[in-house]
């Protein structure tokens, strides 16, 4: 009896939309896998009405993308996802790494208390898949299954789709498209659009397993265990009793053959050690690469996720790099489908995702290499970070089984203001906002959870005096302009509306222990910070963080 | 001076968000030093740098401690 069933989501003929075809929307998005429904879902979200177009008519195959780290679940708690999804995941933070029997290696994604989720959470994609569809219906996303996008011509002002569905073709026009649509990427390739990178010569073999087991939620890989000499194994816990083993078979195995579970259940056995009842649930093998396209803008086209960028999988950066894509792209395409940015706002989507992208591929690659040494003095020196990994912390530090996903910081993004002020710590222009545990009238909350989806100032002072009757008039009016600033209050007392720091975790990570304003953009990350509580340079600082040309 | 065993990694002018960054830096120019050579060749290379790096460390007593703990378990 399988741990899931597979929905089926109902088709609904393209009766609406052929009248008076080609209807022009102002957004379509293509690929309701992950990446795809989190932009629609965020779409609704500003406002926007969106049509979400995919090709099937159920979720993901299999598990396949299972991690969903912390910066991931806040944008899953901004999008309403977020509970449901630590409620059904199993969270975990620390990840072992083992050489033969013994452990060389350790470490913990969440260094430090005060944060609101954990490092990581493994989910089956199906299971994500299906509290975003519920959420994205719930929003009013009209979602089409079995509409295949088979041509796409971009145009001045708008761009053209060719649609296959079980009625027959529709033609239909978007001013934006959003194109989520997979490594794969149909609509890539019909844009004539390319991707460079590299593949890498090895083969994993990934398995749901269905067992009783009392490995704990930790990341566990193996370098050369004794069940697979010469090998790596990664073992993961997901819900439902589903464990996910990755075996890596090296570059000649015979993918048909190695699937079976003649092959795969023997090796399962020899890693449990002991002849405890399973069940194979699904089983797939895969070769990785890393590539990305030159642009992730063309013209009326963004691409998001893997349509944009591949990554191997040695630090769970697919998916979430992708439902970081969207959370950028999104608001800035807001701004420019409602009149207030101009386009060009949309190439710092691309430039700024380009960066994070080149970020993961980089740090995917060295993870790859570590893995699986692609030359015999690879494999030395590879061997002997290992051996001296056993006594010696420099070496435990280079011990690469995988840098686990992080947040880009985006240090080069053309939306940042540059620091006049000298700050300490780590919430740069560009960076994503740190949580920290507060209190909203005397009940627990956390910073992440007060700010919304616009910008917001966040203002630092020892109580709430310090906003005279000025700047709460100043604060009042950034509120009703065109582009709402909201504000957020943060001191020592709670005093006034504001929110407590009682444990000053807040003005720690933000380097705010007197007086500080920071400007947020709407995907909560640092556009611009200034020490004291002048608003002088909020509006340069806006304009430049919408994309607003040069006076 | 006794022989450095914590992580010692790091570039002038680099600011990192990443604890594991500088090692990652090193390490990767370490492998991309070693590209398309033969293992006679690349084999060449570490006796070099060995030497290389030998000498500007120059105590040789923290030489000697290098030396035994890589010779140890080999």
């Amino acid at each position: 009896m399988p741990t899931y069933a597979y929905p089926e989501f109902a088709y609904r003929p393209p009766q609406d939309l052929l009248v008076g075809a080609p209807q022009r929307r102002p957004l379509i998005v293509v690929g309701a896998g992950p990446v795809g429904l989190a932009a629609a879902i965020d779409a609704r979200l500003h406002g926007l009405p969106v049509l979400l177009l995919d090709e099937d008519a159920t979720v993901s195959l299999g598990s396949r993308a299972v991690c969903y780290a912390k910066r991931t679940l806040e944008i899953l708690d901004r999008l309403g996802v977020g509970e449901a999804a630590c409620q059904r995941g199993v969270s975990w933070n620390v990840g072992r790494t083992f050489l033969d029997e013994q452990e060389v290696y350790r470490f913990d994604l969440v260094a430090e208390p005060g944060h609101k989720r954990p490092g990581m959470i493994n989910l089956q994609q199906y299971h994500l898949e299906d509290m975003l569809v519920a959420r994205a219906q719930a929003l009013g996303v009209d979602l089409r299954w079995r509409y295949q996008v088979v041509g796409v011509q971009n145009q001045a002002d708008h761009i053209a789709l060719q649609v296959q569905t079980p009625d027959g073709p529709l033609a239909i026009e978007a001013d934006w498209l959003i194109v989520a649509d997979g490594a794969r990427s149909p609509l890539r390739r019909a844009l004539g659009l390319d991707t460079q990178g590299h593949v890498f010569m090895d083969r994993f073999l990934i398995a749901d397993v269905v067992m009783q087991a009392d490995y704990p939620a930790e990341r566990w890989l193996w370098f050369d265990p004794p069940f697979h000499r010469g090998q790596t194994v990664l073992l993961h816990k997901q819900s439902d009793d589903v464990w996910r083993i990755d075996f890596q078979l090296g570059w000649d195995a015979d993918p048909e053959q190695e699937r079976q579970p003649e092959r795969v259940i023997p090796r399962i056995q020899a890693m449990l050690g002991d002849k405890r009842p399973f069940t194979l649930e699904w089983v797939s093998i895969y070769t990785f690469q890393c590539r990305r396209m030159k642009d992730f803008r063309a013209g009326r086209a963004l691409f998001v996720g893997d349509a944009a960028h591949q990554v191997s999988p040695f630090g769970a950066r697919g998916a979430n790099s992708g439902i970081q894509d969207a959370d950028d792209l999104v608001w800035k395409l807001a701004l420019v489908i409602q009149g207030l940015a101009p386009h060009s706002l949309l190439d710092s989507y691309s430039e700024d995702r380009r960066f994070a992208a080149d970020e993961n591929i980089l740090n995917s690659t060295r993870s790859t290499d570590f893995i699986t040494p692609k030359s015999r003095v690879s494999q030395t020196f590879r061997d002997a970070v290992l051996h001296l990994a056993r006594e010696h912390p420099f070496a435990r530090k280079l011990v690469n089984s995988g840098r686990l996903s992080m947040p880009s910081v985006l240090t080069a993004s053309r939306l940042n203001t540059p620091d006049t002020d000298t700050f300490s710590g780590d919430m740069v222009p560009g960076a994503p906002l740190a949580d920290a545990p507060l209190l909203r009238e005397s009940r627990a909350t956390w910073l992440l959870d007060e700010m919304g989806g616009a910008f917001t100032l966040l203002l630092f002072a020892p109580d709430s005096s310090a906003i005279t009757p000025a700047l709460q008039a100043e604060l009042d009016a950034l509120r009703q302009q065109p582009i709402a600033v909201h504000s957020r209050l943060i001191t020592a007392d709670g005093s006034g509306n504001s929110l407590a720091d009682v444990q000053g975790l807040a003005a720690q990570r933000y380097d705010a222990q007197h007086a500080a304003v920071y400007l947020i953009r709407p995907d909560q990350h640092v556009a611009a910070r200034w020490r004291g509580l002048s608003l002088a340079g909020v509006p340069a600082a806006l304009a430049r963080a919408s994309g607003q040309p040069n006076p | 001076m006794p022989l450095q065993l914590q992580a010692q990694f790091h570039e002038p002018g680099q600011r990192y968000f990443r604890d594991f960054t500088p090692g990652d830096d090193f390490y990767q120019a370490l492998i991309d030093a070693h590209r398309d050579l033969s293992d006679a060749q690349s084999e060449r290379l570490n006796a070099r740098l060995i030497l290389l790096l030998a000498n500007h460390i120059g105590d040789i007593a923290v030489l000697r401690e290098a030396l035994a703990l890589a010779r140890s378990g080999a």
